[in-house]
């Protein structure tokens, strides 16, 4: 069972080479606001999660996630239904 | 103005676009004269970018089956089938389409996207699940979005990754639509419709959808589409395609062998709701079946002219897809240098299709070629020539 700070490490692991350079990666970043991200990266964040814990992330979730926090939420409860 | 605050990137990406001169959203045709070509600003352009797989738009079978249904029937229906009634010709294109299909019946809607938003969102529900192929169409998506179901996208054209996402959903596979495309629309890459099949036999229960929009009338034997090239039509539950393509109107279908697409066709908002397709798209589509039917010439005509331009491009070193295909993608790192190819093909009288990210599926910028049986093998050549010449302008062909 992956703790909600283990998840979160390993989110901004992800995360961290997706941004602009020099830009830091926090829990409470805000993906589009702060990093840029558009649906194209949203995507490729998504695969690499979904790879890393072998799990699948319905696009669902995508309305409710700003920040590395509500990513980082929506994945715990996926896990926990696993 | 908050309610337009969210338009303004857009408005950013557009004032960009119209200062290096890109006309490529607002280009309007003046005239457009056969399948194959069209005035622009009093400029003569060959037509490469128009999804026009058969050329059937100005094949005078059409043209005069369109012109007696108006004058027999009215310009429109004006109002929905669930509302208005059908019209007979309605039911008949329906049961011609089931008898090419082979399959026990056929719904059809007024448009391609309506066809998918209305055959997804009612398949599907609150507690079902969606796999779809990544790179499938915008109208997959949204009626994925409007059906309420979970929507998991697996790898594109990858069934190794459809075969693990099948395999967590363990119980809930029952109440799983897979849903894939037989050509992709940007890139023009078939789907591995035999292995996808092969993985859908394995979770008895899942439904597996085949959008063939790009397909029909291009791939199998009968132009039944990439089911029938892949010899897998049993194993497809329903089979989702247009009028607008191959067929030269507007509209769209579903086929399938399950006796409870009739029922769909009552619970279907989309269809319910939006106005029958008139008189004249009937009758005009109704003519282009029978001609696609009578006609493989046409098929084989279309691929001579596709591996012809993509065996052209590919010489001159042009980053095009793996394989020929009536669709042939020249991908460009840097949207910029899309842009100006652009405009230099339409200077040389050739208009493609200009499609940047995020429409594209990886993020590079793409010169969109689509090849037409109407094209001669001249302009063909004259398309290729036209590639050619802006890059011995000096520019080069792709990062």
């Amino acid at each position: 069972m992956h703790t909600y700070e283990d998840i979160l490490s390993i989110v901004i692991d992800l995360v961290r080479p997706l941004a602009p350079e020099g830009r830091g990666v926090r829990e409470e970043t805000d993906l589009v606001a702060d990093l840029e991200f558009d649906s194209l990266k949203v995507m490729n964040l998504i695969e690499q999660v979904e790879d890393r814990f072998d799990v699948s992330v319905p696009l669902n979730i995508l309305p409710d996630i700003r920040t590395v926090q509500d990513f980082t939420v929506q994945l715990q409860k996926i896990l926990g239904k696993e | 103005m908050a309610i337009f605050d969210k338009f303004q990137q857009l408005a950013a990406t557009r004032r960009a676009m119209d200062a290096s001169g890109i006309r490529s959203i607002s280009v309007v045709m003046d005239r457009v004269v056969s399948a194959t070509e069209a005035f622009v600003n009093g400029r003569s352009l060959i037509l490469a970018g128009t999804n026009n797989y058969l050329g059937l738009t100005f094949h005078p079978d059409c043209i005069a089956a369109a012109c007696d249904a108006t004058r027999e029937l009215g310009t429109g229906t004006t109002g929905s089938r669930a509302a208005n009634g059908s019209y007979s010709a309605h039911v008949q294109l329906e049961s011609e389409l089931a008898g090419y299909f082979e399959r026990r019946g056929v719904i059809v809607f007024s448009t391609g996207y309506v066809a998918n938003l209305g055959m997804l969102s009612t398949l599907a529900g609150p507690g079902d699940v969606i796999v779809i192929d990544a790179d499938c169409h915008a109208s997959i998506y949204d009626g994925c979005r409007l059906s309420g179901a979970e929507v998991i996208r697996f790898r594109h054209n990858d069934p190794a990754d459809l075969d693990k996402r099948l395999r967590r959903l363990g119980g809930r596979i029952e109440n799983t639509l897979i849903v894939v495309e037989g050509i992709y629309s940007m890139l023009g890459d078939r789907a591995p419709l035999a292995d996808i099949a092969a993985v859908k036999r394995r979770y008895p229960g899942a439904f597996l959808v085949v959008d063939e929009a790009h397909s029909l009338g291009v791939l199998g034997a009968h132009g039944r589409g990439m089911a029938e090239e892949a010899g897998v039509e049993a194993d497809v539950d329903f089979v989702i395609g247009t009028f607008s393509k191959s067929l030269g109107a507007i509209g769209g279908y579903c086929a399938s062998h399950h006796p409870e697409l009739d029922l769909i066709r009552y619970a279907n908002r989309p269809y319910v709701f939006t106005a029958s397709s008139s008189p004249a798209i009937i009758a005009s589509t109704r003519a282009a079946l029978r001609i696609l039917r009578r006609h493989p010439e046409l098929r084989q005509r279309l691929w001579e002219n596709a591996r012809l331009l993509y065996a052209r491009l590919q010489g001159l070193g042009y980053h095009t897809g793996p394989e020929p295909s009536p669709i042939i993608a020249v991908r460009f790192e840097r949207r910029e240098q899309a842009h100006f190819l652009w405009n230099a093909l339409m200077e040389r009288g050739v208009y493609v299709n200009l499609v940047v990210p995020p429409a594209t599926p990886d993020g590079s910028s793409l010169l969109r070629c689509s090849v037409s049986a109407g094209h001669t093998p001249e302009q063909i050549t004259l398309i290729g020539n036209a590639f050619a010449d802006v890059q011995r302008a000096g520019r080069k062909p792709s990062d």
